[in-house]
């Protein structure tokens, strides 16, 4: 790969302060790549930009300003399908193209990914709020990586998965995204779908649809047969609509645990075949004897990365008790040296709550932290921006396990710090939740790293790291966090018969 | 049993009576219902009775289970061979048993039901040796692009839900369960309605096989009357199923939802008496859950 999709998540060395430790102020560093954007959007169905069939539209918004930056369609029942049935035309024509030619289109699309980086980059960061950094040297690469790491798989699938050396595509994948990682959830579901010999409808999340129909462009410049990937933008009931079309073969969705429970309930019954990445309360483990210094940085990654709009966010801190106090201290002077601002300067660390609805959702959940006796520490003194949508990194302290803060996923930049005196109750509180999705464990005694990695119910466990993803990494959760995976070898399965 | 058929008694002798018993935690105890059922053989000149589980016992075996789970789980894989391996041991020399088990109701022949006896064992036998190398075949080590060592391995799902079909009640209940185990998950399992016997007497086996108590648990009953509480039952982290109606098949579905359940309710898809699958890793990929662990290399 050209990127290096694995590097550091939040390379937070450039934010010390001044050799005084004053603090001294940054200048601004915009970002200055301009992006085309249309007023109007269309769908993206059979290999062209198309009309919908309603006259239902929605408007999406930079959320760093509240300025409308397009006018998205609201895709109805005809809509939908119009893209399956493109979808069902083209699996015909893919599902048989030879394995080694589905990769070269395959292949072609990353490279172009990577030619059009910046580009995608901003766009994401304008209609999605996070910051340009992370949009940059995480979310855009890793695009890349993923199609260029499936493209290779395309001819060796009868490899991928033991005991089946005869693997079928399914048919049309119908899939359903969320706002926090528009592109790269985009990227997760077409390429595995495609690698496979399946033709995919998706549909990006309501407040975020600008880079999926980026990204068909990009399908159009590399000639991807036509109805090989349909996009239709809307909202829930779009999406419902497309998970219960009677022409889908198999739903792929990445949401919330509610909606992901919704989708199973409809297919149930159904011979569709279903994966979902749902929500979590992931734990963050961290010893005494844990490399202090990285494992700030690593609850810095884990809990404030993307806004906390992470569905595998660290958001429960465990702290050895001995620690405590000496941590909390240094998170806070750490907490408080992070940029809270527009998202497409180049210094910034976090960006703008993805909608004014998740920021309520947020400040609802803050004053259940107050009122549920916990103490609040927030950075930062500096005033946020007037307009758009906002929220101060936070964590609390004092945090009992049963209260809502504890156990509820809050989606937004926001961590509950507890504490453990053993590694048996670090365990038993880590998984004493109904998600599963992740973990993370700071400690440089490599017993402990594989005892406690061993016994935490989680799809992926982080030692001595956190957040990290690769196009080769297998990623979904244990219990409701989901089933299923996505990336690797083993996301393959979710895409053959 | 009906071995009256084979063996001349005594004149005079009055044969004792079996009742079947549930197999919960190690131990065989009626249904906490107190209720039971008779099971007939075809020409009626054959009876007996067979305890009919309810959602107490399901209850039950679901904690005693629970309980075992830890224990089985850590045990080494070459250990839980060696056990799996000591259930074939025990069924091969009760194999005219199992056939008797299996003729009981007159839904099998002697021959179709010796052949299904040799095949439930020899699936154990298979399964015997999977036990030390699901983690090698089906895990991998993933070649990221950073400086990390990154390994996707298979975990057992924990307390699993086996529901068994009524033909072939013996071969279907032991590829589910022997999949199961040997993965390194517990089991409540609800046998054959239509003929329990085969599947309670593979309770005996596990109970002399060193099976520890709550690895294996089974329930005769109803499946009417369980398979909602199965499907619904949070603790369980998978439920297999084979011979359910369609009906059936999306009730077990709708049940699991709220606790996202992985419901498997037609494994009978891939023949149970074919080696094409239940003989494959594909077997056994519904009992694992793939959990990927990330380290840094260096400093």
């Amino acid at each position: 790969m050209d990127s290096s999709p694995s590097t550091s998540t939040t390379d937070h060395d450039a934010v010390t302060s001044g050799a005084n430790g004053s603090g001294w102020e940054y200048a601004p560093a915009p970002e200055t790549t301009e992006v085309r954007i249309e007023p109007r959007y269309g769908l993206f169905v059979g290999g062209r930009f198309v009309a919908s069939k309603g006259r239902r539209r929605m408007s999406t918004l930079n959320p760093a300003n509240e300025r409308e930056l397009a006018s998205v369609v609201q895709s109805n029942a005809a809509d939908v399908d119009a893209a399956v049935a493109a979808a069902r035309k083209a699996f015909r024509k893919w599902s048989r193209t030879r394995p080694i030619e589905r990769g070269k289109y395959l292949f072609r699309i990353a490279r172009r990914i990577q030619e059009r980086a910046r580009e995608l980059a901003v766009l994401e960061t304008m209609d999605g709020g996070k910051p340009i950094r992370e949009s940059r040297d995480v979310d855009v690469p890793l695009v890349a990586q993923h199609f260029f790491h499936h493209a290779g798989w395309c001819d060796k699938l009868r490899y991928a998965i033991p005991g089946n050396d005869d693997p079928r595509p399914l048919g049309v994948c119908a899939q359903v995204i969320p706002w926090n990682f528009p592109l790269l959830m985009a990227a997760w579901k077409i390429a595995p779908a495609l690698a496979c010999g399946n033709t995919v409808v998706i549909k990006p999340a309501e407040s975020t649809s600008l880079t999926a129909l980026r990204l068909a462009e990009i399908f159009q410049e590399c000639e991807l047969p036509d109805g090989v990937v349909n996009v239709i933008t809307g909202a829930g009931e779009t999406g419902r609509l497309l998970v219960e079309h009677k022409g889908v073969d198999k739903v792929a969705f990445t949401g919330s645990t509610e909606v992901g429970k919704m989708i199973a309930r409809s297919c149930a019954g159904t011979s569709k075949r279903v994966t979902l990445e749902l929500g979590g309360k992931s734990p963050n483990i961290v010893f005494a004897d844990a490399a202090i210094d990285q494992a700030i940085e690593g609850v810095v990654s884990a809990i404030w990365f993307n806004q906390g709009h992470v569905c595998c966010a660290g958001s429960r801190l465990f702290l050895e008790e001995s620690i405590h106090d000496e941590f909390v201290r240094r998170l806070e002077h750490r907490m408080r040296k992070l940029r809270v601002g527009d998202p497409l300067d180049k210094n910034t660390d976090v960006g703008a709550i993805n909608s004014r609805d998740q920021l309520e959702k947020i400040n609802q959940y803050l004053e259940h932290g107050i009122q549920e006796g916990a103490t609040m520490v927030q950075c930062c003194d500096r005033p946020l921006p007037e307009s758009g949508f906002w929220c101060r990194p936070t964590f609390f302290t004092g945090v009992q396990p049963t209260t809502r803060i504890a156990r509820e996923e809050i989606f937004g930049p926001v961590l509950s710090v507890m504490t453990f005196r053993t590694p048996e109750e670090a365990v038993q509180r880590a998984n004493d939740t109904p998600y599963g999705l992740s973990a993370g464990i700071w400690t440089d005694k490599g017993a402990k790293v594989f005892e406690l990695s061993s016994r935490l119910k989680a799809g992926v466990v982080w030692c001595n790291t956190f957040n990290k993803f690769d196009a080769a990494s297998p990623f979904g959760g244990y219990k409701e966090s989901g089933w299923g995976r996505e990336g690797g070898r083993h996301g393959l399965a979710a895409y053959l018969a | 049993m009906n071995d009256s058929k084979k063996t001349s008694r005594e004149p005079g002798r009055i044969a004792v009576a079996k009742t079947w018993k549930l197999f919960i935690g190690g131990a065989f105890p009626r249904s906490e219902s107190g209720r039971s059922t008779r099971v007939l053989g075809p020409g009626g000149d054959f009876e007996t009775n067979v305890c009919l589980a309810s959602r107490k016992d399901l209850r039950n075996a679901v904690e005693a289970a629970e309980s075992a789970r830890a224990g089985w789980q850590n045990r080494t894989g070459y250990n839980r061979g060696q056990i799996l391996h000591r259930i074939a041991e025990m069924a091969e020399c009760r194999r005219g048993e199992i056939v008797d088990a299996i003729t009981a109701t007159g839904s099998a022949t002697r021959r179709v039901a010796a052949e299904e006896a040799d095949r439930s064992i020899d699936r154990l036998v298979s399964h015997a040796g999977w036990t030390d190398k699901v983690e090698q075949v089906l895990g991998c080590r993933n070649s990221v692009a950073g400086p990390y060592h990154n390994m996707s391995i298979p975990e057992p799902i924990g307390v699993v839900g086996v529901v068994a079909p009524d033909q072939p009640s013996l071969l279907g209940l032991v590829s589910m369960i022997g999949s199961a185990i040997a993965t390194g998950n517990v089991v409540v399992a609800v046998v054959s309605e239509s003929n329990p016997l085969p599947g309670l007497l593979l309770g005996e086996l596990c109970a002399t096989s060193d099976v520890p108590a709550g690895v294996v648990n089974l329930l005769s009953g109803s499946r009417k009357e369980l398979l909602p509480h199965l499907a619904t039952h949070r603790a369980l982290g998978a439920v297999v199923a084979a011979g359910l109606s369609r009906t059936q098949r999306r009730a077990l579905q709708e049940g699991g939802v709220d606790s996202l359940t992985r419901v498997h309710p037609a494994m009978d898809d891939h023949p149970f008496d074919g080696t094409d699958f239940w003989t494959t890793p594909r077997a056994l990929m519904p009992f694992v859950e793939t959990k990927t662990i990330w380290h840094p290399i260096g400093g």
